[in-house]
């Protein structure tokens, strides 16, 4: 169910990193890209359960950690947008995914070829304001003025540490600019498809078993009808 | 006025109250896992900030993202103060102004 698999670094080096699988060498394979930050905290749980699904409708699932995140035990301040997104798409390969499937700010990183079924994307300046914001709001409550604008100012030549994250200035100017990929093989899935609150807005990390279900008939849908 | 024309009335003047009533309600019930019949209760005196447990700081963040992806609006640093977050009906009053200034 764990395996390592060889994540290529923005440098050119190589990191073992984990990644949960659901293997069976079955013909259709997904590639869960994992979401950032604080939403793969607070998704995680939610998509292991729609894998779960899926493994059970006949398809293989695999979730690659990211050098910086999760597990592994790469410094996150030297990681950027682009290396994370060329880790997918070798993630892509050596796992030999057929289909992508991202939630949320997970759309950043889709791989450049893989149809995808994509729920929610998050544009990556909408990502930073929100991070950037939670600074702020603290250092409010703490009692020290911290103005936005100033911060990015800085994260953009010196990185920036939100809400514990350690972000290097390259990720900092790679997230102002980041958009989602679509394809026309895409599928997008609207929120009214899934009904019931986004897990991702609440503080804590929550699972829903029905939108689990509702998301994993939808992407075997099409992978089942799409290759 | 060709702008005004191709983008229909409700970009020009905002989308109506009530429009808006709605959306933000469903925004503070999906940000602080509230009920629905909570949230239906909200009138222009309900209190929020200091009055809603779940509407800590973090939550404030969590809010006011989801605001301007769900309006279409920007919020800076400088309008988050004690007044739009006191009351329902301030947050109210605050979406409507910057959803007519977009």
């Amino acid at each position: 169910m764990f395996v390592e698999w060889p994540a290529s670094l923005p440098d050119g080096g190589v990191s073992g990193e984990m990644a949960l699988t659901f293997d069976r060498a079955r013909e259709r394979r997904l590639l869960v890209v994992p979401p950032l930050f604080e939403e793969h905290n607070k998704l995680r749980r939610q998509l292991v359960a729609i894998m779960r699904n899926l493994d059970r409708a006949g398809f293989d699932a695999v979730l690659p950690d990211l050098p910086g995140l999760n597990e592994s035990g790469e410094p996150l301040e030297r990681q950027t947008l682009s290396g994370w997104r060329h880790a997918i798409d070798v993630a892509a390969t050596h796992f030999g995914a057929t289909h992508a499937f991202a939630l949320r700010n997970a759309a950043l990183l889709l791989p450049e070829r893989l149809p995808a079924a994509i729920h929610a994307p998050h544009k990556g300046a909408q990502l930073l304001r929100g991070m950037v914001r939670a600074r702020t709001i603290a250092a409010r409550e703490a009692g020290r003025e911290e103005r936005a604008a100033d911060l990015l100012q800085t994260g953009r030549e010196a990185g920036l540490d939100l809400s514990g994250w350690s972000l290097g200035p390259q990720m900092i100017r790679d997230l102002e600019n980041a958009d989602c990929r679509i394809l026309e093989t895409d599928r997008t899935i609207d929120p009214g498809e899934i009904g019931g609150a986004p897990l991702w807005l609440r503080a804590e990390p929550g699972e829903d078993a029905s939108q689990a279900a509702a998301l994993a008939e939808i992407v075997a849908a099409f992978m089942g009808a799409q290759r | 006025m060709q702008t005004a024309q191709s983008t229909a009335g409700t970009k020009a003047t905002g989308p109506s109250r009530m429009e808006l009533d709605t959306t933000l309600k469903a925004i503070l019930r999906d940000v602080l896992g509230l009920g629905e019949d909570q949230v239906a209760a909200f009138d222009a005196e309900t209190g929020l900030f200091g009055h809603l447990p779940e509407l800590d700081s973090m939550a404030v963040a969590g809010l006011l993202t989801e605001m301007e992806d769900r309006l279409d609006i920007l919020i800076e640093d400088e309008d988050v103060d004690g007044e739009m977050l006191e009351t329902y009906g301030g947050l109210l009053a605050f979406a409507e102004a910057k959803t007519v200034e977009t």
